[in-house]
C-alpha cells in the first residue's frame, strides 16, 4: 500500500482539481440566476397581474423543493435535456448550473424585489418629471440604486451558493466536495482530516468575500445615503 | 397674450375623499403664480396632476393649447417642457450633482454628454452650487439639494416650472438661499407656479395669488389685494394664522 499523502498535499490535489469545477459553478449559477432573478423581480413590480402571478408561482415552487430534490430532476431525470453539451461531464456540468442558477434566482428576484421597492417612490416621480420614459426612469434611476442596495443581501447568495455546489457531487459533478470525497474512498483513515481541510478551503472563499464586500458596499450607501446603517 | 398653461376644471378624488373640485386656471408667458392655503387643501396634488404625475378624474390640461390628456407617447414629450421641484428635493441619490443636472438633457434632450454636462455646469453656477457638482446628494444640505433641484428643473429649458413647496423640508436657515435663486430666476421672467406659503416671496414676485381651501380656489387676486383685504372670512383667518406663525412683518412691510 501507498504511503498516505499529508493533509496539505491533500489541500493542493482538491484545489487545483476540484477548485475550479466549484468557482465555476458558484459564479455561472449566480450570473444565470441574477439576469432570471431581476427579470423576475421586474415582472413582480411592474408587471401586469399574470406576470405577477408568473413570478410569483416560479418563486414558491423553487424555494419549495430541496436543492438535492432539484439537482435529481435536473441532473438525472431531465439530463438528456442536456447531452448537446457534448460529454456526459459537460451535460452534468450544466445541467447543474441550471439548477442552481433556477433555484438562486427565486431566492435573487425576492432580494431584488425588495431592493426596488425600498428605492424611493419619489426617484420615480423625479424621473417621470423630466420626461424620462418608465422604461429609461427604471433603467437610469431605479436600478441602479436597487443594485446597490441589494448588494449586501447579494453577497449573502453567493455564500449560500458556493456552499450548495457541494451538493452537486450528488449527482457526479466532480468539485471540491466530490473530490474530496474520493480521497477518503482512497484513504477511509484520514476522513476527518480531509473533510476538514475541504471545508476550510469552502470557508476561505466564503467569510473572506462577505465581509469585504458588505463593509465596502455598507461605506458607498453610506456615503449616497442610501439606507447601510446610517 | 396667450396662457403657455392652461388648467381646466380639474377633478380628484381618491376613495371617498374628494381632494379637488373643479379647478381652473391660466398662467401666461412670464407670470408667477403662488398658489397657497391650509395643508390637505389639494395644492400638492393639483401640481402632479398638472404634468400627470397623477391622472385627474376629470378635467384637461393644456400645454399652449395641447392637452395632457391626449396620448401616452406625447406626454413625455409634454413633460420635458414643464419643470417640478419637489418638496423633499428627490435628487437622484445615486449620481453627482452634475450628473443629476445632465442627466434630462442627455437623456431626454439627446444632447451629447459634453454639451449637457455644459449646461449643468451653466444651471448650476446659476442657483451657486458651482463647487458643489461633483458632491453627491446626501453630501449636500437641504438647501444645497433644492437648489440642485432647481437647477435639474432649469436645465431642461421648461416653459413652466412648479415648485411644490420647495422650501417648507427646510430647516429656517436654509430658506433664504432657495427663496433668493427663486427669486433670481422669477425676475428672469421664468413662468412659475409656485406652492408655497413664504408670503414675503409672494409680495415680491408673483403676479396673482390663488387661495385654495377643501379642493376649491376660494378666492384670488394681486398679492396686495391679499395683504391688504383679502375678502373671504377663510383667506382672512388662514392669513391671520401665518402672520402669527411666521411674525407681522412678514405680512406688513411694504
Amino acid at each position: 500500500m501507498q504511503e498516505p499523502p499529508g493533509l496539505f498535499d491533500i489541500l493542493i490535489l482538491i484545489m487545483t482539481r476540484g477548485l475550479p469545477t466549484t468557482l465555476a459553478l458558484t459564479l455561472l449559477s449566480l450570473l444565470v440566476g441574477f439576469f432570471v432573478g431581476i427579470g423576475l423581480a421586474l415582472m413582480r413590480v411592474y408587471g401586469p397581474i399574470e406576470l405577477q402571478w408568473i413570478s410569483l408561482g416560479y418563486e414558491k415552487i423553487f424555494r419549495g423543493i430541496p436543492l438535492l430534490v432539484i439537482l435529481f430532476i435536473f441532473g438525472i431525470g431531465l439530463l438528456r435535456l442536456f447531452l448537446w453539451a457534448g460529454s456526459l461531464f459537460n451535460a452534468l456540468f450544466v445541467a447543474a448550473i441550471f439548477a442552481l442558477a433556477l433555484r438562486s434566482a427565486a431566492y435573487q428576484s425576492e432580494i431584488f424585489r425588495g431592493a426596488i421597492m425600498s428605492v424611493d417612490p419619489g426617484q420615480m416621480m423625479a424621473a417621470r418629471s423630466l420626461g424620462m420614459t418608465e422604461f429609461q426612469a427604471t433603467r437610469r434611476i431605479v436600478l441602479p440604486q436597487a443594485l446597490r442596495l441589494s448588494l449586501p443581501g447579494w453577497t449573502n447568495e453567493y455564500a449560500v451558493v458556493i456552499k450548495d455546489t457541494s451538493l452537486v457531487s450528488a449527482i457526479g459533478v466532480p468539485e471540491m466536495l466530490y473530490h474530496g470525497q474520493a480521497f477518503t474512498w482512497t484513504y477511509p483513515a484520514l476522513f476527518l482530516g480531509i473533510i476538514l481541510v475541504t471545508a476550510v478551503i469552502y470557508f476561505a472563499f466564503t467569510y473572506p468575500v462577505t465581509k469585504y464586500v458588505g463593509e465596502s458596499m455598507t461605506l458607498k450607501l453610506r456615503t449616497l445615503g442610501l439606507g447601510g446603517g446610517r | 397674450m396667450a396662457a403657455v398653461l392652461e388648467v381646466r376644471d380639474l377633478w380628484k378624488s381618491y376613495d371617498t375623499l374628494e381632494v379637488l373640485k373643479g379647478i381652473s386656471f391660466d398662467v401666461h408667458e412670464g407670470e408667477v403664480k403662488v398658489i397657497f392655503g391650509p395643508s390637505g387643501s389639494g395644492k400638492s396634488t393639483l401640481l402632479r396632476i398638472i404634468n400627470m404625475l397623477t391622472p385627474p378624474d376629470k378635467g384637461e390640461v393644456l400645454l399652449r393649447g395641447q392637452s395632457l390628456m391626449d396620448c401616452k407617447a406625447e406626454l413625455c414629450k409634454l413633460r420635458t417642457r414643464i419643470g417640478f421641484v419637489f418638496q423633499n428635493f428627490n435628487l437622484f441619490a445615486h449620481l453627482k450633482a452634475v450628473d443629476n443636472v445632465s442627466i434630462g438633457p442627455r437623456l431626454v434632450l439627446g444632447m451629447t454628454k459634453e454639451e449637457a454636462s455644459d449646461v449643468a455646469i451653466r444651471c448650476l453656477e446659476k442657483v451657486h452650487m458651482g463647487d458643489w457638482a461633483q458632491h453627491y446628494p446626501a453630501q449636500l444640505s437641504g438647501g444645497q439639494q433644492q437648489r440642485v433641484g432647481i437647477a435639474r428643473a432649469i436645465a431642461m429649458s421648461p416653459e413652466v416650472i412648479l415648485f411644490d413647496e420647495p422650501t417648507s423640508a427646510l430647516d429656517p436657515e436654509l430658506i433664504g438661499e432657495v427663496l433668493q435663486v427663486m427669486l433670481d430666476i422669477a425676475k428672469e421672467g421664468t413662468t412659475m407656479v409656485v406652492v408655497t406659503h413664504e408670503m414675503g416671496f409672494a409680495r415680491a414676485v408673483s403676479d396673482e395669488m390663488i387661495f385654495m381651501d377643501k379642493g376649491v380656489v376660494v378666492e384670488r387676486g394681486t398679492p396686495e389685494h391679499f395683504f391688504l383685504n383679502p375678502e373671504s372670512e377663510r383667506a382672512r383667518h388662514f392669513l391671520r394664522k401665518l402672520e402669527v406663525l411666521y411674525g407681522q412683518a412678514e405680512t406688513e412691510k411694504t
